[in-house]
């Protein structure tokens, strides 16, 4: 299965069935007595150069599974697939620290918060050099000429470089952090909602940003965000998670004008429209996100679906094609006709 | 517009931050109203003076800041008349002493606020109910029975399941969306006739953020009150403001009622925010109409109109040396822009 099939060339990432697990453990033996599925059998592909939305509400795994995939946290289960154009495709759950080293060369990340994910001891010629030096790949002057040019590349002046963090606001910040991810000249960022914490006007700068360097490095992108403006803006496809599981991936528009399952539907007209004159019929859901380790029954979005059948708690659904490169788990995706974004 | 019908009117007003750097001009001239039942929306980016506006409002600005100037005019209504209709005294915040009687009497009461982190704003030591009925009982004279019994009809206005039984649970014990609930349950249990919502959805999630506005609105309707909602988002704004004031580094740039601030923006300013932000809908392979450069320091802010250095418009050697004046260009539609004359208002 593949979350877009539309586009050819090959896949830069194959998530297969990715679990992480947590114990939930209590008392001084640390006696197991529950378990919390952040992450429960997601299956997705990016293809190369393109870029996948990973969108859901807080807690549904979506950072979660950004992090297994730089293996910052050691899955459960699963496989991921990691097409380096060194070591070729490379099984990245289980791999030692020397493949791993090599690995992330190839794969980074950004960091939702420019204030915290950057030393504040460090200078920007630290910060954007520490990659390039741990790695061997420059040293002395040639680093100082790297880092120059890659703060060029993403708008920031090269006589900046010695100085510390707290001396630029957030956009910049947020530079400094994607000059840091593309030192190594990586084939694949995971940015993990690199756009929510910065001002509207700075936002889209960011956004173009992000952009460009896609195409001049030919870049692939897991964009992980929580809203669905963004994500449709800079996203190839979409896929949809609710409290640890894929519900819907397809590509972007097809997802935004035809939503099969009722939770994307429910999501995409909560999005506040910046039109006055719109009369909305809103899906509005009842209650709070189910925590992962309280998962409700049968199909997790049953007690939240305005749509659900007495089975719905029961069976859980598979994510199935409902149409070509579409899919989608829920059991009454046939039978319902959803709202997309008009 | 009759003058009842007003709630607040606040008139050139001037917040300045003294610091050691220079005098921040936090809020510098700013003028709006608020009629009664009516939703004013005040968007603009950090740092553009929106939540210090609110802070003045209601004299909750710390040193080293203070109002310089300008009046807050709250149109207070008691009925000490004894059912022969409602007396309305007019009430200068900007003139009280911030720890005095009257203000305190008024802020909590009369015009209540509530801040966009659910987490800080409620106290974890205290459960949810003692921190409800303390604004109850603070306000109101009923014992300590009633003001449960209130708190817990409160709780189940702002759609709180299982009310009776989250009084007596702590904050860390609710998701972000039910803090919120409890929040704005604090912020209505003495029935203000003004509500200031700094933000109060930026923290949350789509679909939670969609609940508190419908519970917002539906307040609206069923209390009459009047609410100043403040917030970055354009969506937001469109959805639930009737009149919009756009803020830039402590200035109204523009003041419309919403439609025609939508359909017909007329700062530059406003403009680019409108095409900056990728709009749901409209899958376009187009890069985004980016504002260029990042918000000024509020301490060194830029001469003559303050956006002229991110302007697309602008023209040097008269952008950069005249400070516009908001003025009306027809149907209430307020600019400060010179592209619209005023060229005059130099300062």
């Amino acid at each position: 299965m593949t979350a877009n099939s539309g586009h050819d060339g090959q896949a830069i990432l194959q998530v297969q069935e990715l679990k992480m697990y947590y114990p939930i453990t209590r008392g001084m033996l640390k006696r197991r007595i529950g378990t919390v599925k952040a992450v429960d059998g997601v299956t997705f592909t990016v293809p190369e150069a393109t870029t996948l939305g990973l969108v859901g509400e807080s807690g549904c795994g979506k950072t979660t599974t950004g992090r297994c995939i730089l293996r910052a946290l050691d899955p459960t289960a699963g496989r991921i697939i990691f097409n380096d154009k060194n070591l070729g495709p490379t099984e990245v759950v289980g791999a030692n620290k020397e493949t791993l080293r090599r690995l992330r060369i190839n794969m980074q990340m950004i960091f939702q918060d420019p204030y915290n994910s950057l030393n504040p001891r460090m200078t920007l010629l630290e910060i954007v050099g520490e990659p390039l030096l741990v790695n061997g790949i420059a040293r002395g002057q040639e680093i100082q000429d790297r880092v120059a040019e890659l703060l060029r590349r993403v708008g920031l002046r090269p006589e900046y470089m010695r100085r510390y963090p707290h001396a630029f606001s957030g956009g910049q910040r947020q530079r400094i952090g994607i000059a840091r991810a593309l030192a190594l000249r990586p084939q694949l960022i995971v940015a993990d909602e690199p756009v929510s914490a910065l001002d509207v006007s700075i936002q889209a700068q960011t956004l173009n940003l992000l952009q460009e360097l896609q195409r001049e490095f030919n870049l692939s992108y897991l964009f992980i965000a929580h809203d669905l403006s963004v994500v449709e803006h800079i996203a190839d496809a979409v896929a949809v998670m609710y409290v640890g599981k894929l519900v819907e991936t397809a590509e972007t528009e097809e997802l935004y004008l035809n939503p099969r399952h009722p939770y994307t539907e429910a999501l995409l007209s909560s999005v506040p429209k910046p039109d006055p004159t719109v009369q909305r019929q809103r899906v509005l859901l009842a209650g709070d996100v189910p925590s992962p380790a309280h998962r409700p029954s049968g199909c997790c979005f049953h007690p939240r679906c305005r749509y659900a059948q007495p089975h719905c708690a029961e069976a859980e659904p598979e994510l199935r094609e409902v149409s070509p490169g579409h899919f989608a788990a829920c059991h009454l995706t046939g039978q319902l006709s959803l709202r997309g974004v008009v | 517009m009759p003058q009842n019908d007003l709630l607040l009117e606040v008139n050139d007003l001037r917040t300045y931050f003294y610091l050691d750097q220079g005098i921040a001009r936090a809020v510098d001239g700013v003028s709006f109203d608020i009629r009664r039942g009516g939703t004013l929306g005040v968007l603009g980016e950090s740092g553009c003076g929106k939540s210090i506006t609110a802070l003045s409002i209601l004299r909750l600005v710390q040193r080293p800041g203070r109002i310089e100037s300008g009046q807050i005019l709250y149109h207070r209504r008691s009925q000490r008349g004894n059912g022969a209709g409602d007396t309305t005294e007019v009430v200068d915040l900007a003139r009280l002493d911030p720890y005095g009687q009257e203000i305190r009497s008024i802020r909590g009461a009369e015009i209540a606020i509530i801040f966009q982190e659910p987490m800080t704003f409620m106290t974890p030591v205290y459960t949810v109910g003692s921190q409800i009925t303390e604004a109850i009982v603070l306000h109101q004279r009923v014992s300590p029975r009633e003001a449960r019994e209130r708190a817990v009809a409160i709780l189940q206005g702002v759609g709180m399941p299982d009310a009776r039984e989250i009084l007596d649970r702590y904050p860390h014990q609710l998701s972000g969306g039910m803090r919120q609930r409890a929040i704005i349950a604090i912020a209505l249990s003495c029935h203000p006739s003004l509500l200031i919502a700094d933000e109060p959805t930026t923290a949350l999630d789509v679909t939670t953020e969609a609940q508190i506005l419908e519970l917002m609105k539906q307040l609206r309707r069923d209390l009459g009150m009047s609410i100043m909602y403040i917030t970055h988002s354009l969506g937001v704004i469109a959805e639930m403001a009737d009149e919009v004031v756009v803020m830039y580094l402590g200035k109204v740039v523009e003041r419309a009622n919403v439609i025609s601030l939508f359909q017909d923006p007329r700062h530059p300013y406003t403009q680019a925010l409108l095409a900056s932000i990728p709009k749901i809908g409209r899958k376009s392979r187009k890069p985004l109409n980016a504002i260029q450069g990042m918000v000024p320091d509020p301490s060194s802010i830029p001469s003559g109109c303050a956006f002229h250095t991110r302007c697309s418009m602008v023209q040097m050697g008269v952008c950069d040396q005249v400070a516009p004046e908001l003025l009306d260009t027809g149907g209430g539609h307020l600019v400060r822009c010179l592209l619209y004359g005023g060229a005059g208002g130099q300062r």
